[in-house]
């Protein structure tokens, strides 16, 4: 449990429909289960070997190394413009979800504003990382087109906290993957907003958490990120 | 903040100055913000290019960490936190000490050497004075992390240091919602932060 917007001077939203929320940690488990499968291991030993790798010393563990194979399926392109891709593909999918959360008028008040004000996150990110795309040469992915259970405003709460800490831990995923400094830097200024997002819902969602991976925030694979999106998906 | 910069090119052009490639795909972001009418993509900018030693960078965050720490666990223990400022403040103080070991390992392992833990000054005496800074402070620290991050020349600790910022930009959010100022006051994109612009935020709180 962590900060409760309800109780702040920026949400004079009726407790009531925060308190609706009833908690299910079901959907959250399987999310946090299909992206677990990497940076349990403790961060120490991580760290231990990310420097043995920087001074040059042959190290067993290296989880966060840029691997010989792309770190995206290669349906999305290669090098730099195939990670753009994916994260297009997963911006897309959080831009239609925030539309349709908009559209339901499922929250309002302040929760309602930060709401709108994340779905226009996310539309920011869509149309800078196509225009990147575009400018790199590269031919930007398709538009998914998602299909999202618009139920109540405590399933769409969850679901928007378990999709936001999803898009964090797979730009974190592919930060070492990324060879362009500047795509880099883009990277990391979206993944951070991403944690904001899903930091600020984690006070509507009963059980949630500002840091549900503690200290330090695990990155996922693309593997694990698609499997998880993929319900989501028409 | 994101509109002032996007309103002075020269801000723009000078935290580019020297990167071909960074440059061209800048332009090309801009080009796209004034497409879509937003400040889509003004940090879209790698401001800490230099040549830094990734020891230098690890020292730096633990600079950043320590003072974290110090804050939170013996500044924050002074001013009457209660309730939820008081358990996110408890917590937050854990995870940034974490920070702190995590980062002191890294030099040792690297071969650095770890800097002495600085004396901290923070002008705060109330729970309101403290919860403003700590908001100013953990947005600092994205910004520092986000600044320094494309310096890193190991991709391990490339991922280490997103995973410790990623903590820091959850911070910041927590907070902001506490004391009733936005969670992402840098809108869609988060800034980016040279050493120097750090410092000047940060240098005043280190005696």
């Amino acid at each position: 449990m962590s900060t409760s917007l309800e109780e702040e001077e920026l949400t004079p939203q009726p407790r009531g429909i925060v308190e609706q929320l009833v908690r299910d940690d079901v959907g959250r488990k399987k999310f946090l289960k299909a992206v677990g499968t990497t940076g349990a291991a403790g961060f120490g030993a991580f760290v231990l070997a990310a420097c043995g790798s920087s001074s040059k010393k042959k190290t067993t563990t290296t989880p966060a190394s840029p691997a010989a194979t792309p770190s995206v399926p290669a349906s999305f392109g290669k090098g730099d413009i195939g990670i753009l891709n994916y994260a297009l593909t997963l911006e897309y999918l959080e831009d239609q979800f925030y539309a349709k959360v908009i559209a339901a008028k499922l929250f309002t008040g302040a929760v309602g504003s930060l709401v709108a004000q994340f779905g226009q996150a996310e539309a920011e990110h869509v149309a800078a990382i196509h225009a990147t795309i575009l400018k790199l040469g590269g031919t930007p992915a398709a538009k998914p087109t998602g299909k999202f259970p618009i139920t109540n405003a405590a399933e769409v709460a969850r679901l928007a906290y378990a999709v936001e800490n999803l898009g964090a831990s797979a730009y974190l995923g592919q930060a070492a993957s990324i060879s362009s400094p500047a795509v880099l830097a883009a990277a990391l200024s979206i993944h951070t907003v991403e944690a904001r997002h899903a930091a600020t819902l984690a006070t509507l969602v009963p059980g949630g958490h500002v840091t549900p991976d503690g200290a330090f925030a695990k990155p996922a694979d693309a593997a694990a990120v698609l499997a998880a999106v993929k319900p989501y998906i028409a | 903040m994101i509109t002032d910069r996007l309103a002075n090119p020269e801000l723009a052009e000078f935290e580019v100055g020297g990167v071909t490639r960074a440059s061209f795909i800048l332009r090309g972001a801009l080009a796209a913000g004034a497409v879509y009418g937003t400040a889509a993509v003004a940090p879209f900018v790698s401001s800490a290019l230099g040549a830094t030693t990734d020891i230098d960078i690890l020292n730096f965050a633990l600079t950043l960490e320590y003072l974290e720490t110090d804050f939170y666990q013996v500044k924050g223990k002074t001013v009457g936190l209660t309730g939820l400022a008081k358990h996110d403040v408890t917590n937050f103080g854990a995870e940034e000490a974490a920070h702190v070991a995590a980062l002191t390992s890294a030099i040792k392992a690297g071969g650095g050497t770890p800097v002495a833990k600085p004396t901290f000054s923070f002008p705060v005496s109330t729970a309101s004075q403290f919860l403003d800074l700590a908001y100013v402070v953990e947005n600092l620290g994205v910004s520092a992390y986000n600044g320094a991050g494309p310096s890193l020349k190991s991709k391990a600790l490339l991922t280490a240091a997103g995973s410790i910022v990623q903590i820091e930009a959850r911070h910041a959010a927590a907070i902001g919602l506490l004391i009733g100022k936005s969670p992402i006051p840098s809108g869609a994109f988060d800034q980016a932060k040279t050493k120097a612009e750090v410092l000047k935020v940060a240098g005043p709180l280190i005696k």
